[in-house]
Formats: structure tokens, sequence, C-alpha cells
């Protein structure tokens, strides 16, 4: 941003603005900046960042010099594990709580009860992650005698099938605990996409109504284009909120049977192998994955700038 | 009715119904919760929550009106001098063969002529069902609902039966005392709550303060690199808090801040302020220009413009981030692990805590869960709209 498009009356001296500044700076330089520098530099050291990464090669074996934790942390067949299931995540969370939200969105804007509707998507939102594992965990309780007591399994045996220990077996574990963050965040992604739609000229869908259009031309040709910035922030939001996913899978199933995410091994290599080294070097792989979409919102920005 | 209107209404009839099941999936599984954490403990692991409201079925029922309800009757007296539903007569079956050589006699002595004896297991359901019934167990007194899960978790009540019954018997758990100071005992949810308060209230007056200087700043202040700062710091959103976690506690074992409110007060304004400096500044931001050039060209300093314009008209906006900081604060698990620990327990350390050290003891979970949702839902819903309003601030107009 250039000085020509700031007003002249804006200048108030050239202390006073660094006073406002100030306390906000020294706090997140002292809590953030600092911290994660020191941690960027670990991720080039060993386990307890004595010495360079290198020192933990072995002899024979594939060796990326400084750069080991970074061979591990991208090819190790959990961190793999971790990186797919990360990017099941992504896709079916963010599809999942964006599409839901956008649906509750429309549907609800059609009904007199709106105001409840909403209430109840949003409420998950301000449970904790361990109330929310609570009540899921109990939601997929698994019996191995005849009471079922988890609501699923209820549902699952009255219908004729068999019992499924849903947070154990690699075939679910995964979607059930997509399915608990979707449970979360859907009434984020509601409650905004719905304003925007609310922000959509009546006239401009009463025209299109006019001129013969089905709602769902009407929806898809009118409403999404309008609302696209909106669900790009949406997007974006949610996509780096799910890559940093951890409460969940921490508190559910602590990323054990196949469940694993990036942020949990991170968790995982610093407080249970005390890898510090590989764990800072997966927290720097992490930021690098977000930072497209931080670009992405920084751009956004300049051009409400622009047009202020 | 016109025809046009019933058209228009049956119309509406799959948004109505997608948008109610919507509903139901996202309310039942927290009312399943909210149900099972009002049973007694007893009935929790035997049925379904769902079942909670329907018609008891007692165990054992079928095979009493099978076998022994043609002669001794429905209600177990029809027999003279004998009340199969008499307390103390069930008291003497203390195992299931009690009652098989009890019928044997019965029939011997010529007093009912049983068809054919129940099998074992029968006997057993038998047994059950005439404990209930009777009140050997106190059984058929316990009520369908109870207040007790609460009471125990808030307690930290950890026994086999209630803090209630132990209390009243006199026999006090080891780190219980039966009066009012249980409520401050430190296994227990109530010292929990007290802290999760002292946590969360500093931690969220703070970081929005610092916020509103900052966003007014990068609004309507000029100074150089302005926008590259203010990037730079939003940017730092994306930093995972567990990559500061190391580094800072190191600092704070140095500084002896480990377990101490003011250690995680500072982390939490750290953490807290990327988010709120981008509202802020949004929401600042998007107040009409001409308010501040004629509050400027009036010659009022920018102290002034600050705390008499830019603060009050940002007032929905410091709400609604208030609430946000005051939820994400209070259900934070992973700081208060690190940085509190046991020392200073808060709600949600308590209860990851009972999850793995008491298993499936969901009776106390379920009761615990709902004491630590209690206040952030209140806050929720009775400031709502700042919230709504802050996000849209947020994201919206941004």
């Amino acid at each position: 941003m250039s000085d020509v498009q700031v007003p002249e009356i804006m200048r108030q001296g050239k202390i006073a603005p660094w006073l406002y500044v100030a306390p906000a700076l020294l706090i997140m330089t002292a809590f953030i900046v600092y911290p994660g520098l020191n941690t960027f530099l670990l991720s080039f050291r060993n386990a307890d960042g004595t010495l360079p990464a290198a020192a933990a090669c072995v002899e024979g074996e594939p060796c990326w010099g400084i750069l080991e934790n970074y061979r591990y942390a991208l090819t190790a067949p959990i961190m793999l594990n971790a990186f797919r299931n990360n990017l099941l995540w992504v896709v079916l969370m963010v599809g999942g709580t964006v599409g839901l939200g956008l649906l509750i969105a429309v549907l609800a804007d059609r009904v007199k009860y709106e105001a409840l509707a909403k209430a109840i998507i949003f409420t998950p939102m301000a449970i904790s992650f361990v109330g929310a594992g609570i009540i899921w965990k109990f939601v997929y309780a698994y019996g191995t005698g005849q009471v079922q007591i988890g609501l699923l399994n209820a549902i699952v045996t009255a219908l004729g099938g068999e019992p499924v220990s849903w947070l154990s077996e690699p075939a679910f574990n995964n979607f059930a605990l997509i399915l608990v963050g979707v449970w979360m965040w859907t009434g984020f992604c509601m409650t905004i996409l719905s304003a925007s739609l609310k922000s959509v000229p009546t006239e401009i869908l009463e025209a299109a109504r006019v001129d013969g259009a089905t709602e769902w031309r009407v929806f898809w040709k009118v409403m999404v284009p309008i609302i696209m910035p909106t669900i790009a922030v949406v997007v974006t939001t949610m996509v780096i909120n799910v890559l940093k996913i951890f409460d969940i899978v921490y508190v559910m199933t602590g990323g054990n049977y196949g469940t694993e995410v990036i942020a949990n091994r991170m968790y995982g290599e610093m407080y249970i192998n005390h890898q510090s080294g590989r764990s800072a070097a997966i927290a720097v792989i992490l930021i690098l994955l977000t930072i497209p979409f931080m670009i992405w919102n920084v751009r956004r920005f300049r051009a409400q700038e622009a047009i202020r | 009715m016109s025809i046009d209107r019933i058209k228009m209404m049956l119309g509406k009839l799959p948004t109505h119904l997608a948008l109610i099941c919507l509903c139901l999936v996202w309310l039942v599984p927290t009312v399943g919760l909210l149900v099972t954490s009002f049973r007694p403990f007893q009935d929790i692991n035997e049925t379904g929550w769902w079942t909670a409201f329907a018609p008891r079925k007692e165990a054992g029922q079928d095979v009493y009106e099978k076998y022994l309800a043609p002669y001794y009757g429905s209600d177990g007296k029809a027999v003279e001098g004998v009340d199969l539903f008499d307390p103390e007569l069930v008291g003497q079956f203390r195992r299931s063969i009690a009652l098989t050589v009890f019928l044997r006699e019965q029939m011997e002595a010529g007093k009912v002529q049983l068809e054919e004896m129940p099998d074992a297991q029968e006997t057993k359901d038998l047994l059950t069902y005439l404990r209930r019934v009777s009140g050997a167990e106190g059984a058929a007194s316990r009520p369908r609902f109870t207040v007790d899960n609460y009471i125990d978790a808030v307690m930290g009540y950890r026994g086999r039966a209630s803090y209630r019954a132990d209390c009243a018997e006199g026999e006090q758990a080891l780190d219980l005392n039966c009066n009012i100071s249980d409520l401050m005992n430190p296994r227990g949810m109530g010292r929990a709550f007290v802290n999760s308060l002292l946590v969360a209230i500093p931690c969220t007056i703070l970081p929005i303060l610092f916020a509103a200087f900052a966003g007014y700043a990068f609004s309507w202040l000029h100074f150089p690199g302005r926008m590259g700062l203010f990037a730079l710091l939003v940017g730092l959103q994306i930093v995972p808090l567990q990559m500061t976690l190391i580094p800072v506690s190191r600092v704070y074992a140095q500084l002896g801040l480990n377990g101490t409110f003011l250690g995680i007060w500072l982390f939490h304004t750290g953490f807290g302020l990327p988010y709120a400096i981008y509202l802020m500044r949004n929401f600042i931001g998007s107040l009409p220009r001409e308010i501040f050039e004629s509050a400027y060209l009036d010659g009022m300093s920018h102290w002034t413009v600050f705390y008499k314009l830019a603060l009050p008209l940002s007032m929905p906006a410091l709400a609604s981030l208030a609430i946000f900081q005051f939820l994400w604060i209070w259900n934070d698990l992973l700081v208060a692990l690190v940085f509190l620990g046991g020392q200073r327990p808060v709600l949600t350390y308590q209860i990851s805590n009972m999850v793995s050290s008491l298993g499936a003891g969901w009776h106390l979970l379920t009761a615990a869960a709902f004491v630590s949702m209690a206040l952030p839902m209140i806050v929720f819903f009775s400031l709502q709209r700042f919230f709504v309003r802050g996000m849209l601030a947020g994201a919206v107009k941004g």
C-alpha cells in the first residue's frame, strides 16, 4: 500500500501510533514470534536440541543431513498416514461444514422458526472439545454384550446389524471423528453464509423468479455467484482450522487405531517421544501448508482497503 | 384456504422436513448426555438413555408371571402365610439356589403345585425381580432421575455409592468432610469451576484491550510499514499453539511462572491477539471515514478520537470478541494442561483426568461435562446477538 492513498489527516505524529501498537507487539513478540523462531531453529537440531539434526543419521540408511527431521516428517510411514488422514479431514470437514452450513442457511431462510433452528445448529460452538468428545464417545459407545447404550449401535442393532466399535475400527474411525468436527463447526459456516445470503438484494432474486427461473437455478446462478467472496472466506478459514485439528483426535482416540493427524503427531513427538527436533519440523511443515491460504486472505484484505 | 396456499405449503414440506431432521441430528447427542447425567448410575449401563422415559420393564417379571403368578398372585400374597414380596423373606435368599430350595419345600408342603421348576437362569432373574419389587435391595425405590451425579461430580466423590448416601451413613470418603468445605475439594468440579473463571476473565479482558489499541492504529493512524506489520501480526494466526509451548515453558521454568495464573494469562493474551487485532481492525476500519476525518479536522487528538469515537462505536465488536475469547479460554485444554496442570486444575483438565482415571464412569463424566458446559451456554445464548454480529464483522465485511 502506497502513501498516496493515506490522507494527510491520518498523520498523527511519529511516536503516537507506535504507542497504540506497542502492547500487542511486545506480547506477540514474546509469546509467538520468539518461541516460533526458536522452534524453527530446533527443527534443524537433534532430539534434545544439543546437536545438528544430522547427528541422528545412521550409517547405511537414508539421510538428509541438516534436514534429517524433515526426512522423518515427510517419509516416515506414520507421518504419511497422518498426511493422508489430514487430507481426508480437510476435504470432508471443509466440504461438510460449508455444504451443510449453506444448505441450512438457505433452508432456514424460508421458515418462521429460523432463529431457533440456527441456535440449535450453532450450540456445539459453545461446547469444549472435551465436552463434545464425551458427548460423541457416548453416541459411539460399543457394548460387547446384548445391551447397547450407545445410540448409534442401538440403531444399528435395531436394524438387524452387528454392533461396531466405531472408534477403533479403521474402516470407520476417521469418519466418526470427522463427523464430530462437522457437528461442531457447521454452525460457524452457517452463520456467516446466512448473513451473506440476506444481503443478496431481493429485487435480483424476484427478477430471476419472474423470468421463470427455478429455485434451483436461482440458487446456483444468482445467489452463489453473489456470495462467492464470503464462501471463499469461510473455506479459507475452515481449511486453516482443519489443518491444525488436534483436540478431537486427542480426546477421542489419542491418535490410536490409525487416526493420527499432523498436529497430533507434532504433540506426540514432543511430549511422548521427546523428539523436539522432529516435532518442530512437523510444525514448520504445518505452517508451510497454511501459507497459501493466508496469502489469499491478505489479498482480500488489500482489495477492501482499496475500495474503502 | 385457497389452492395456491395449499400448494405453497406442500411445496415447503421438503424444506421443513430436511431442516427439522438436521436440527434433530444436531440436538440428539447433547440431549442423550443431558438425560444420562440425571439417571441413577445403576441404570446407565443397563439401558439406553432413550428408554429413561418409557415404562420400566423389570427383568424377571415375565418369568414371575409365567411360573409363580398363577399360585402366589400378581401381588405375591395369594398363598396364606407366604408373602413373596416381603423384603424379610426375600432377604433370606442370598443365592438363587436358596430360592429353588424354598420353592421345592413349598411344593413338598403341598402349598403350591408348580407344573415345572424354572431353570437356573430363570431363577436368577426371578430373584432379581423379587429383590427389586420387595425392596430388599432398595432398588424398587430407586428414582428414575436424580441429581446425585451432579453432587458427586461437584464434590469430587469417587466412591461406590453416592456422596449423599455415604454422608448420611456417616461414612466419609478419604478427602471429603461432608460439609461446605467439600465444594473446594481439589478433585471436584466446584474448585475447577472457580479456577476456570480465574483464568478466563483476565484472559478475555487483556487481549481485547490491546487489540482495540492496535486495531485503531492500523485503521486510522498513519505510520510507516502499517500494512506490512498488520499482515504480519494477523499472519501469526497460523502459528500453531503447540509450536510455542516448549520454548515458553522453558522460559517460565526459569522465571518460576509454571503453574501460576500470571503465566497462563500472558500466554493466552499473546495467542488471542492475532485474531482480535484482525477483527478489531476490520470493524474500526469499516466505520465511516467521514466521522474520523471531521473529528481530526475539528482538532481532536488521536487519543480523544480513540476513546470518544472508536471505542464506543466498536462496542458490538468488543462484546462479540469478548464472548469468542471467553469461550475459547474456557474450553481450552492443552494450554491449561501444560501451564497449570494439576496444581490449579480447570474444568477441562478435571474432566479429561476423569476420562483416563475412571474409564467408563458415565454418570460422573456426563454430569461433569454439563457442569463445564453450563456457563458457556448461558453466556452464548444471552449474548448471541453480539457473537454473531462480531463474527460477521470479521468475516463478511473483511
